[in-house]
């Protein structure tokens, strides 16, 4: 079998790199080039990503105290909920896929853009305008009904900027929305010749399942809040209870769109995963047909599994058998992509570099989140653990350990391909250690709170959970160290860092078979793929260099 | 003593909830323990440049490997879900006897009416060894009902009627807490449930006892609010009688048959067209912004006693 | 073809493929308008079933007249619109003008009865608020239902027509080819548009005069 092959021109003719094809402001704001789109929404999502943990650590900080510190219940309240506005949909949602989809997705499959490029320049710009939304509701002074915007408080007891609030989340929708139809478009019609569905990359299967999610579940989101703002401004009755309204509709249809999202969140990153342990075992992904019917069944099947987000809300009890059925339904191919990535690293070469310690983070937290999703599917347990620590434990588990260490392992993985440089590796290391380190030492505690009936969204709280917020708001510490490191050592490497040839990490894929960084087109001539992906481990020529 | 503690030995189901969430962390450490093995076994093993032999696993038992996988936790998950529901269905419906407290919640607090009218702020007296129902309602936004020590949680809804039921078997005061975030002062809608015998539990109920009992506060209210002029026994108009109503199953014109429950009058209250009983026209005006969810609470009371007086006086002179 | 170059844009191999790749980017996102009225269509449906009452007495009220003045001129609009969308691909250049104006024109007067028809709304104080004039009080989550959806109906119909105008003066103006794979996108569009007034037309004016 052969390495995927590109038919390449001498080096004379190749383009300069999309970085150098114009150094105005204009010419990034003005560009429809898919990569440097990726660069607008990983600076957007960065800062979005510091303001959001801002808020949570004057939140943590304030819970060192059973009877709080510094912060009034109501600035409490908003603190919380702009934390999880921020973090959910300026940062985890379009995350990995507005970045590393954006730039990578078309390189993958060999194409010179995505399929609308000025579609995609236009959802940066709605992210833009809901990102502004959401600046103004702080500046305003912030909204109080969490990230959920349950009715009817939301809608007639809020005392907050409840429509600027969802104006920023309906429009940042319409920017996924676009996102999604591109990715699907892209990879139905400019995959390169030879490049068959299953010689796709899990990363782009990945990236195709969550847009699929994405267009058919945050249209839903839109007009749910579209229906709480026309209440709340207009005061018309649609879930108001005086005039009948019922309490659970705005429920049902808020997370008939948020529990698919966060497999939005979550299969971006399994794409990832898939392919940085595939590099750095030096193997081919256990197990591609499996991989990838468990990424296309976690995006239907997580499409019925809303309403167990509302076992105590008051629907019917046989609703919830029904809900908790098909949550350990969903909860099988997840476990399944766990055990064919551990399969993965057998009988390989592995190198643990620093993408790949982001990556077995995520293996160790992913599990536990995955585990712990398994009592929260049960009926009992959950009546008695939800909306405690234990299920923010459970969801920072699968969003922060899962997604943001993917997040991490990708942007160290990808770092020489997109920036051209080379960071300094032991720096790299000891951020993924302390990451992995103060995730566990915030969230690990919370479990137990939880279970011991600890309330979330709780500015005052009994004694003897004091214990538990203190170790919790330590490896908070720990976990801003780790996040604020990158920052340093990356911008150092943008500087001062060694140039990166084409394929540091010797990786299989077709955009490392391309300049570092790539030109504005990606490749010099269209390629041809002949063989499947990861052609690593048994069927590979030997390596010649290390990693 | 603490009232929040990992085990809880308060009520039978509680028992019951913390087998299984102990089962689940069994079962959890062990695929940890199994995923962390065997990543450190294979990251040890084949290191780069590692002695360890390469052999190719032949496709045949790749597949095997993966099927076997797929089936096992399937079965597993499986057998976790059954073990759960079984758990759920056997506690889904209180018993016919339950003693009824109800639960009124606003921002930010929580208003428990006992059967004989003792109203209680942010505090719940119930008996043990006697099944205890909460028909509870919301006055403005979602709350939820959070009784830790008794693993329990319900959300509490405007405009429609809950239900969480417990029988607790250990005597304490315990947590109350709002689960669901209601605004402001969400953190500060806490109060306590005290679980007493069933002989202090009498004698707390005389001593505190109001002069009228709930049902007596809900004839008074019958009468005030001119129900009595068109359900009354000598009334001109032609109305449903209300006694026995109450627990006994209704004819309705569009040939449904329900069964009187809470929600049910609640409903003919407010909205008095929704169900017609067979047999009578749709006349009765809706009640809705007229009479609060207390009031509604002491005219259910009412109804309730009118379809047990001659069995028992009250629910709560049963003890 | 001497307007294929101008034709195609930056990743497209060829016109064709890209043709075919704007339909298949429409048609995503019409799924995406589908799941987006969907969560009306359920609100509505779940109270018509928990208040059928109120919701007959709600429903006399709305105007059946324009409803059904609205649905002629949208369904003319459709067909002007797909005899637009076919002239373009056979180059009839003229032709295709001339059906995207009357399209645009039926557009607007949709829009006016529309408009006509809020108002005379309003004077009846069908507005859901204090002054509603209906009882009982669920009435009120019908007309919420009636604004919104024919509110949000008409913002579609509104950016059909600033697309259609724009696409139209840009093409007279030939500043871009009568064959691009727009005119068939907005015809995709328009046509969804028409859609969804077909499906509110018995949920806001049939359904109490049955």
């Amino acid at each position: 079998m052969t390495d995927i092959t590109v038919d390449r021109l001498p080096e004379t003719k190749i383009g300069e790199s999309y970085l150098d094809e114009g150094h105005s402001l204009a010419s990034w704001l003005t560009t429809t080039d898919h990569k440097r789109i990726g660069i607008l929404y990983a600076l957007s999502i960065t800062a979005f990503f510091f303001i959001g943990g801002a808020a949570i650590g004057l939140v943590r900080l304030e819970l060192l105290e059973p009877h709080g510190l510094f912060l009034t219940d109501e600035e409490y309240n908003r603190l919380f909920t702009l934390h999880g506005i921020i973090m959910v949909w300026f940062f985890l949602v379009p995350s990995i896929p507005t970045t590393f989809g954006n730039f990578l997705l078309p390189m993958m499959i060999g194409a010179k853009d995505v399929a609308f490029p000025r579609l995609n320049l236009m959802s940066w710009y709605l992210f833009v305008i809901g990102a502004t939304f959401t600046i103004i509701t702080i500046i305003a002074g912030g909204v109080d009904t969490g990230w959920t915007f349950y009715t009817p408080l939301s809608t007639l007891y809020a005392n907050g900027n409840v429509i600027a609030a969802a104006a920023g989340v309906f429009v940042v929708g319409f920017s996924s929305i676009a996102t999604g139809i591109n990715f699907i478009a892209t990879t139905h019609m400019l995959r390169a010749p030879g490049m068959t569905w299953t010689r796709l990359p899990l990363f782009v299967w990945a990236i195709y399942a969550t847009s699929v999610v994405m267009i058919l579940a945050t249209p839903v989101l839109a007009m749910s809040l579209l229906l709480v703002s026309v209440e709340r401004w207009f005061g018309v009755p649609i879930f108001n209870p005086n005039n009948g309204g019922d309490p659970l509709l705005f429920q049902h249809l808020f997370w008939f769109y948020s529990h698919p999202a966060v497999y939005i969140m979550i299969l971006p990153a399994m794409g990832v995963i898939s392919e940085v342990f595939a590099c750095f075992a030096r193997r081919k992904v256990f197990g591609y047909t499996a991989m990838v019917y468990s990424l296309m069944s976690i995006a239907v099947i997580g499409f019925m599994v809303w309403g167990h987000h509302m076992f105590v809300a008051g629907q019917s009890p046989y609703a919830n058998l029904v809900f908790s059925f098909l949550s350990f339904v969903v909860a099988v191919p997840s476990a399944i992509k766990v055990f064919n990535w551990v399969a993965t690293l057998y009988g390989g070469q592995i190198v643990f570099k620093a993408p790949m310690l982001y990556a077995m983070g995520f293996l160790g937290l992913f599990t536990v989140g995955g585990l712990t999703g398994l009592f929260l599917a049960s009926v009992p347990i959950d009546i008695h653990v939800t909306d405690t620590y234990f299920v923010v434990a459970h969801f920072h588990f699968i969003m922060v350990g899962g997604s943001v260490s993917a997040f991490f392992a990708a942007l160290h993985f990808w770092w020489p391909k997109i920036t051209g440089r080379l960071y300094p590796d032991y720096w790299a290391r000891f951020g993924a250690i302390t990451m992995f380190l103060g995730f566990n030492a915030t969230f690990l505690p919370q479990f137990v709170m939880g279970y011991e009936g600890m309330p979330r969204r709780y500015h005052v709280y009994p004694e003897q959970f004091q214990v538990y917020h203190v170790i919790s708001t330590a490896g908070t510490v720990l976990l801003a160290v780790a996040y604020i490191l990158p920052l340093l050592y990356l911008g150092w490497s943008l500087l001062y860092g060694n140039r990166a040839d084409r394929n540091p990490w010797h990786a299989a894929g077709l955009e490392w078979e391309t300049l570092s960084p790539p030109p504005k087109e990606n490749f010099e001539r269209t390629p041809t793929v002949t063989s499947g992906p990861y052609s690593y481990g048994e069927d590979a020529e030997p390596q010649a260099h290390t990693a | 003593m603490n009232p929040f503690r990992f085990v809880s030995d308060v009520s039978h189901e509680a028992i019951v909830v913390d087998r299984l969430f102990f089962l689940l962390v069994g079962i959890s450490v062990l695929i940890a323990g199994l995923v962390t093995a065997l990543v450190v076994i294979f990251g040890v093993r084949y290191r780069k440049d590692s002695p360890a032999p390469r052999r190719a696993l032949p496709q045949m038992l790749k597949n095997e490997v993966e099927i076997g996988w797929i089936s096992a936790t399937a079965f597993l998950f499986f057998f976790i879900f059954w073990w759960a529901a079984a758990g759920e269905l056997s506690a889904l419906t209180a018993p016919k006897n339950a003693l009824d407290i109800h639960i009124v919640a606003k921002q930010w607090m929580w208003h428990a009416q006992q059967p004989n009218g003792i109203r209680e702020i942010n505090e719940i007296h119930a008996p043990i060894n006697t099944p205890v129902r909460l028909v509870m309602t919301s006055q403005d936004v979602i709350h939820s009902m959070f009784l830790p020590a008794l693993r329990i949680k319900q959300d509490v809804l405007p405009g429609r009627y809950t239900y969480l039921w417990f029988n607790a078997q250990k005597a304490g005061t315990y947590h109350l807490l709002c689960a669901e975030f209601c605004g402001t002062e969400h953190s500060r809608m806490t109060g306590r449930i005290v679980l007493m015998t069933q002989p202090e539990y009498s004698r707390w109920t005389e001593t505190e006892a109001p002069t009228h009992g709930l049902a007596a506060q809900g004839e008074t209210l019958f009468r005030s609010l001119g129900c009595s002029g068109c359900h009354g026994p000598n009334a001109s108009v032609h109305a449903p009688d209300l006694d026995h109503l109450y627990g006994h199953r209704v004819q309705l014109s569009d040939g449904r048959v329900v069964t009187a429950d809470e929600a049910y009058l609640r409903d003919s209250i407010l909205q008095p067209r929704r169900d017609i009983v067979a047999g009578y026209k749709p006349l009765m005006p809706s009640f809705r912004g007229i009479v609060s969810e207390d009031d509604i609470v002491r005219l259910i009371a009412y109804l309730k006693s009118l379809s047990t007086k001659n069995v028992l006086n009250q629910q709560g002179e049963r003890q | 073809m001497s307007d294929a170059p101008a034709l195609l844009h930056e990743p497209w191999p060829s016109v064709e493929r890209q043709r075919e790749g704007v339909s298949f980017g429409l048609w995503l996102f019409i799924a995406t308008e589908i799941l987006f009225f969907s969560g009306l269509f359920l609100g509505y449906t779940l109270y018509r079933n928990l208040y059928p009452d109120a919701f007959k007495i709600a429903a006399r009220e709305t105007e059946v007249f324009f409803g059904t003045l609205n649905t002629a001129i949208l369904m003319t609009s459709s067909l002007t619109m797909a005899v637009a969308a076919r002239g373009a691909t056979r180059g009839f250049r003229k032709m295709t003008l001339w059906c995207l104006a009357v399209t645009i024109t039926l557009g607007c007067t949709f829009l006016l009865c529309k408009g006509l028809e809020y108002h005379d709304d309003i004077d009846n104080r069908l507005v859901p608020g204090p002054d509603f004039k209906l009882k009982p009080p669920e009435t009120q989550i019908f007309w919420a239902f009636y604004w919104v959806m024919t509110g949000i109906h008409a913002v579609h119909v509104t950016v059909g027509i600033g697309v259609v105008t724009t696409v139209t003066l840009l093409i007279y103006r030939r500043r871009i080819p009568l064959a691009t794979a727009a005119v068939e996108a907005m015809a995709l569009y328009w046509h969804l548009v028409d859609v969804i007034w077909i499906f509110l037309l018995p949920l806001l004016y049939l359904m109490g005069r049955s």
